[in-house]
Order: structure tokens, then sequence, then C-alpha cells
């Protein structure tokens, strides 16, 4: 292994990593916890539990987010669930199995080590929240309910209607309020970081720009830990919210942080088909509609056109004319098989010809068994507020007819490169949440990415960054008049200036449809060895045009949207590149990476353990020179390395 | 379809504002609202002119982002939506939509359609939450609490912190904003500990912040995206006199 990818995972028995890791690391005692400074950047799940988490120890926090408070980050839309191996079903669930569902449904593609303290800590997730008040569902002896999620053969899946990703926000945003009257955490709302500020090799603070008065300001802190999410809205299409950005993360990147399997990223099968040309965002309809849901196409071509033209209603085709193909392909998991495989099986039926909106591009969603068998006032309250927003947008009752999906971008696996103690390659920096490489390999399983935020949030990052800041408390505070910061200021200003000085025609939001467009088209659902040359030309075309034609409106020192988004799409126009080229290294099929070269006879992804059992981490070399590839083996110690099978 | 837009532009806090009326031609009927203002927008950008400013991030009714007065109504003329939830097949052609931001002297503008929702945080952080540390909680299923409580507490829960009801409020009252809340909480076990100091403090909070009074008219009840409940008032209010009585 490489000198910078060392990925820190303690020896001995799996069970016994995380106990062992926790009594190897140094501490800080509570009143030299008073000298260190934290910056957390992101207030989702990850960044609000790590923060108010850390104030509670009375560390120095500053948090920071784009959107106006924050509540408002995009952990808040997650709808289904969160995972925890609580048994409390008497399913005979357990860590071990929710860390090997994890490692199966990423496609043996994560690390072992990080997976099982995942699973180990996901049962002090649920309490925790609990404690905080979460509503979550309720069996009438008022212990708690669950559910199941794709991928899964129990039911571990906890959930407070279809807004538990809300409620779980609400409660990290909760304790964070809590710790920013006590004094401990500074909230900065409208922030957003636009540089990391490294000094001898180590993180030490942002750049930001204050997104009211448009003026850029130092941050200084003892460490860094970023919490910004994923970067799916390179697609532009996506289920991500419009504001979400990798521009963080790329940063980081630029700075010296290693960035982990780009181009894993999650397609979710259920997703309201694009309508028109004028959208500009997809909404997901929760994974947790496939308990109760079942999908289908038409088996007769006829019935098919007939849709298109709206001849016949889906009610009116006759059960032995229904292709439920998920059931007919995987019998043992049938609806509920991961989100990965359940994506590629509708777009191959649609590529077949059996699409059944008009564009081709949808499959039925149908409840008209579960509304039979469980009664209105069961379907009700299980999936009453989604059924009742598919119908605001679309104007279709799911009471009445099933509801068309089709897969779209969700989540990215992919993020920047981290070790067990979440630091990434560079010291004193950390990233958690979606924002790192981590815990889900090549496919996220259902309820799992609020899961994830958070452990590292509660009971992961506020553990192990000690270990750092232990060697740090006699350090003076980082002065943000140093020369790093100058540079760094500087080197931001300069960007903003370019921005400005374009002067084009074309405003961003149409630069980055096209981005859009290249990247769902090569980068999507399959791709190719041609497909993925051709988008690595496109993006650098496309980004040539962009610094040529692209229109700034207004001036920096004002609120100004347009110039928010200018930044970020300058740097999806660089992720998209990486993206391309990880996709294109990696020429096995694995999780949501699907390469056409490599599938078996029956159209299955085939991997190539191989060649590829390792994490790409990409090194950044500089503007327009290539990236360097650094490979870190994954070694399976524990459990038997299989090819993913969810047919019997 | 095609609308005239008339729109309150505002360059920051301290300017004066004015309405400007805008043509945007061939929406599609399916398009939302801020699709339209997306549409808007480009035009005004390729015109050379500054596009509208306003808040909106996830786009599906969850994130309480978007906040827009329309045609007089809080998320304009749909119930139990947000803005983003709102489509265009639900005006007539031709017409004329006006759009204006939340009026609040505790909301003040920060741009066009943007204003600044900061004293809602202020409110939660004077006591909107249970105090409990991380990994010092027992197992989740030592708290039980019955099927219907869990519920009901859902119900408020369900507030995404947009403002409608203080928009609304003929006062200003941001009643509905804290009583969800508070009643959340002290619906449960959890809560109860901290109930009546959650309370006291965080009205304390909304008056000190120029939040004005409740005189019960339940127009936030109706332009609630979340359809949240004016009980929950009724709630705040005895958990409030519990904390008066105590002192």
């Amino acid at each position: 292994m490489e000198d910078k990818l060392i990925s820190k995972i303690p020896e001995g028995p799996l069970a016994e990593k995380w106990t062992k890791r926790k009594s190897e690391i140094r501490l800080v005692s509570p009143n030299n916890r008073r000298k260190l400074e934290v910056i957390v950047v992101g207030t989702g799940l990850g960044g609000s539990s790590a923060a108010a988490t850390l104030g509670e120890l009375g560390y120095n926090v500053k948090i920071f987010c784009i959107s106006d408070s924050p509540r408002r980050a995009h952990s808040i839309a997650a709808q289904g669930g969160i995972n925890a191996a609580k048994n409390y079903q008497n399913d005979n669930d357990s860590v071990y199995r929710l860390f090997y569902d994890t490692i199966k449904g990423g496609d043996y593609r994560s690390r072992e080590a990080n997976v099982y303290r995942l699973a180990e800590v996901s049962t002090a997730i649920i309490d925790q929240c609990v404690a905080q008040g979460i509503p979550f569902a309720r069996e009438y002896g008022g212990y708690l309910a669950n559910r199941s999620f794709g991928g899964v053969q129990v039911s571990r899946t906890f959930y407070a209607r279809g807004q538990t990703g809300q409620q779980l926000l609400l409660g990290a945003y909760a304790a964070l309020n809590r710790q920013i009257a006590a004094g401990t955490v500074k909230s900065y709302p409208r922030h957003e970081m636009l540089d990391l500020v490294v000094i001898n090799g180590q993180a030490k603070g942002i750049i930001a720009r204050n997104l009211v008065t448009g003026k850029l300001e130092r941050f200084g802190a003892h460490a860094v830990v970023i919490a910004t999410g994923g970067y799916g809205r390179a697609y532009y299409l996506s289920t991500n919210a419009m504001n979400s950005n990798g521009s963080a993360a790329w940063q980081c990147y630029k700075k010296g942080a290693f960035f982990g399997n780009p181009c894993f990223a999650q397609i979710h099968p259920t997703c309201i088909p694009v309508h028109g040309t004028q959208q500009c965002k997809l909404t997901l309809m929760s994974e947790s509609l496939r308990n109760d849901g079942r999908i289908w196409v038409p088996k007769k071509m006829e019935d098919v056109l007939k849709l298109r033209k709206h001849e016949i209603k889906a009610s009116q085709i006759p059960e032995e004319d229904r292709d439920y193909y998920l059931e007919r392909r995987y019998p043992a998991f049938g609806n509920l098989v991961p989100r990965d495989v359940a994506s590629r099986a509708a777009k191959e039926r649609c590529d077949a010809g059996y699409g059944v909106n008009e564009s081709g591009l949808a499959v039925f969603l149908d409840f008209s068994d579960a509304i039979k068998r469980l009664g209105h006032q069961r379907v009700q309250e299980r999936y009453g507020n989604l059924f009742d927003m598919y119908f605001k947008i679309t104007d279709s009752s799911p009471w009445e007819e099933p509801m068309m999906i089709y897969p779209a971008i969700h989540y990215t696996m992919g993020g920047i490169w981290v070790d067990y103690d979440l630091q990434t390659t560079v010291p004193g920096l950390y990233a958690i949440g979606e924002a790192n490489f981590s815990d889900h390999g090549g496919n996220r399983l259902g309820a799992s990415a609020l899961m994830q935020g958070l452990a590292d949030g509660y009971f992961v990052l506020p553990v192990t960054i000690a270990d750092y800041l232990s060697h740090k408390f006699a350090e003076p505070k980082t002065d943000t008049n140093a020369p790093e910061f100058e540079e760094a200021e500087k080197a931001v200003q300069a960007k903003i200036d370019r921005l400005f000085a374009v002067k084009g025609t074309e405003p961003v939001d149409v630069i980055h449809k096209k981005l859009g467009n290249i990247m769902w088209e090569y980068v999507g659902m399959a791709r190719s060895e041609e497909g993925l040359k051709t988008a690595i030309e496109k993006i650098k075309e496309l980004r040539a045009e962009f610094w040529k034609t692209v229109r700034v409106t207004g001036t920096q020192y004002e609120f100004n949207q347009e110039l928010e988004k200018a930044l970020r799409l300058a740097d999806f126009l660089e992720i998209g590149e990486l993206m391309a080229r990880d996709a294109l290294n990696r020429n096995e099929s694995c999780g949501g990476h699907f390469r056409v070269e490599s599938q078996t006879p029956e159209g299955e992804a085939k991997r190539d353990d191989e060649n590829y059992m390792y994490v790409a981490a990409w090194e950044y070399k500089g503007e327009d020179k290539e990236p360097v590839l650094h490979k870190e083996p994954l070694k399976y110690e524990f459990i038997k390395v299989a090819t993913r099978n969810y047919k019997d | 379809m095609d609308f005239k837009v008339k729109i309150w532009r505002q360059k920051n806090a301290k300017a004066q504002g004015h309405f400007e009326t805008y043509d945007v031609t061939d929406i599609e009927s399916d398009a939302s609202f801020l699709e339209m203002l997306d549409i808007l927008n480009e035009k005004i950008i390729r015109e050379g002119g500054d596009p509208v400013a306003f808040d909106h991030d996830c786009r599906e009714g969850i994130c309480g982002a978007c906040s827009l007065y329309v045609d007089g109504r809080a998320h304009g003329p749909d119930d139990h939506v947000t803005t983003c939830q709102l489509f265009m097949r639900h005006f007539k052609n031709g017409a004329t939509i006006t759009v204006e931001p939340w009026r609040s002297a505790a909301f003040p503008v920060i741009k066009d359609l943007v204003v600044d929702r900061t004293a809602f945080d202020k409110i939660l952080q004077a006591g909107g939450f249970i105090s409990v540390r991380t990994g010092s909680a027992q197992d989740a299923n030592n708290i039980l609490i019955p099927h219907e409580t869990a519920e009901q507490s859902m119900d408020a829960a369900a507030c995404i912190g947009c403002g409608a009801c203080v928009a609304t409020c003929k006062n200003g009252s941001a009643m509905l904003f804290v009583g969800a809340r508070v009643s959340s909480l002290a619906l449960l076990p959890q809560g109860r500990p901290e109930a009546a100091r959650r309370a006291k403090a965080m009205v304390a909070k909304m008056d000190e912040l120029g939040f004005g009074n409740c005189t019960n008219t339940r127009a936030c009840e109706m332009e609630c995206p979340k359809g949240i409940s004016v009980d929950h008032i009724a709630r705040l209010n005895r958990e409030f006199l519990k904390a008066e009585f105590r002192g």
C-alpha cells in the first residue's frame, strides 16, 4: 500500500476492531477541549450531529451552511427510514447480518472494518433519536415499528411516516441548537465554503463567502470536517436539492485530499419520470413503497402502444398480461432487490420497448393488491403522504391507477477518501456522511444513508478526531492573517473575478443542463469505453465553452444566486470529468457502475475481483494535468466474497 | 400557457421595493410554479437583466426554503402545498399572477422574494429541544409510546419551518410554529421534564423577536402547507400557563 493511503484499520477480530481503536485513541481533557477549534462544513445529519456532539464535549465549533437555516440541509428530504440491527422483530437480525447485507449490497467494494462499525453503532443511533423525541412509528403496544427495505430479508428499518430524514435532521438540529444556545457552537448560515486552507500540510481553516453581503471571510481552526453531501447534481436532473453541490469536497481534492471511487453514483429506481424539457428536479418516491407495491410492465406490445395513446388504462390490463419482471427475474427478493438491480431491470424493459408512458421511459408501481390485502386505512397510514405527493405532481391518483416511475440519480457512494478514523489524506481534514466514500461500496442499500450520516456524526468522528486534536491543544489559535489564508482568499477572488469577466450570453443553468445530458448519456446506467472517452472530451469542450460564454449577472457584493450557481457549476464541470475517468478505469461492472463490456449472458453485472478489488483514490496534480490513480486494495478476511445473488 | 407575472423587486434590505411585470410564454401546464420562475429568469438573464431572487432547494415540499406569497396567499392558490408543489395547471391561461415575499417585521427582506428567517432558529435555540447528551440514551424500546400519541406528535413535528403561518397571520404571530414544536415534544414522555421551561423560554423569545400575538383567526392553520392544526397552539397555551403557575 502506498504511503498516503494508510487505512488505519485496527488489527484483530472484526467485532473487536472498533473497541480496540477506541481504547487506543488519545483523549483530550475537558479543559484542553476549550482551547481547540473545529470547523464543520454542512448541516445535514452528519454535520449537525457532529457539531452538536463536539460542542457537548466542550470543543469550540463553528458550523457553516449555504441555506438560511441548518434545518434545510438535504438530509431533510430522505423519506423511507433508517436501518439498525435491533432485531426488535425477532427475525434473526444481528449486527453481523446488517454488516453482511451492506457489504453484499455494496457489491464487495467497501471496507469490512468500516461497515462492521457502522452496523455496530446503528443500535445506539435509534436509542439516541428516540431520547431526542423523534416520533418514530409505533405499534399499538407502544413499541417501535419496522419495515423492510431493498436488498435485505429482515425488517430493520425504523421510520417516521415518509419523513424520516426530516425527523432525524430536526433531532440533530435540535441538539445543535442546544449547543448554539450554550455557546459551544457558533452557526454561520448563508455561508459557502469556497476553499480549504492548508498550512504546513495540515488543514487549518476555510475561506467562505457570506452569501448575503458577498464578502469573502476567513475562518481558522485546529481541524476541519467536511459534511457537505454528494455530487449527484453533476447530472443536473437528480433527486438532490437544487443547491446540493460537490464544491467543498472538490476544493479539498484540489488541496490534496484524494477522491475515492468518484464513478460510484446511485441511480434510484423509483422516481417520478421526467416530463417535458422545462424540468430542473426529479422527485423520489420512497423505496419503502416497494414493500407493498408491485412493479410491472405489460407483456404485450399492443397494450404498451394503447397505453401511450391513452386508449386504455393500466388498471384495465388483466393480471395474466402483466410482466412483474422483478418477481420473475429475482424470485427470492422480488420487488425488494437492491436499487442498482431494480434500476437496471427497469432500463432493460424500457430499452426492449415496454416503457409505459409517452416517452417510453417509465414502468408501473402498483398498489392495487396491497389495497385489497391491507385495506385503505393501513395503506393510507403507511404511504398516505407519498400518495399525496405523487398526486400533487402528476395529477394522477395512486389509489386508482398505478404510479409511473423511472430511475434517476439519487446519491453518490464515491467521495473524499478517508481512513478508518474518517481522516482524509490531508492531516486535520475529516470527511463524514455522503461526502466521504467509505461505507457503501458500489451501491448503497436503502435506509443506510441516514444511518451512516448519524453514525459518523454522533458516534465515530467525535471519538476519532480526538486522536488528532490531542496533539494540537498546545498550538496557538490559527492566525487567519497567515500567508496561506491570504493566498487562498486571493485565488477565490481571482476565480470570482474571472467568472464576471467572461460577460458571455449563456445562463448558468443552460450550461448545467448540457453537462447533465452528457453525464446521463455516457456516465449513466450503462457505461462503455467508447462512451466514457467521448464523455471526457465533451466535458472538456463544455468546460471551455463555459469559461467563454457564461453570463453571471450582478456583482459579487450582493445576494447573488447566479454567482453561487456559476461557482458550483465550474466545479461540476471538473467533477464530471473525474467521474468519467474513474468509470473508464474500472473495466468491470459492480453495484451501480455498469460497464457494458462486463456482463453475464443474462445481462447481470459481472464483477472482476482479480483486477478491481480496490478503492480507486485519485490525486489532483494541477489544472489540465491528468490526476494520478492510487489503489487501496480491499481485503476480505471475515466474509466470503461471492457473486451477488438475489434470485434464490 | 402564457402569463403576466407581477413580482416584488427589492435590491437589498435597505432599498425601496417595487412591483415589476413580466410576460412569460409557452409554459407547460405540468411545470411547477418555481420552474415557471426559472424560465422567466433565463429570459431575464438573456436580455441582460437581473434575475429574480427566491429561496428554494428541495423542490419537493419538505425543506421549507420556498416562501412566496402568490396572489395574496402564502404558497399560492392550492391547499396544503409549498410553493414548489404548486403547478401552473392551477392558474388560468393568460392570468396576471402577483408574487411577493413573506411580509413580516420579524422576516426582513434580503433581496426580492428572499427573506431572513433566522428568528425561527433563535426561537428553537431558546428551548426547542430535549436535553440529552450523545450516547446517554437508554434502549429505545424502554420508552413505550402509544401509537396514537406518536402519530399526534408526528402531526406537529411535520412543521417545515417555512414561515407561512407568520406571513398569513394579520398579527404576524409565530404561535403555530412555536406551538407545533412545543406540542410535538410535550406529547412524548421524553419531552415532559422540560415541557414547562421549554414553553416559557420559546414564547419569551418569540415576543422578544417582534412576532405578534395570536387572536385565534386560524388563518395559519388554513395556509400551513403541512396542515398543522391550531390544537397545538392550545397545547402550547396549557404548557405555558403551567409554567406561569409554577413561576
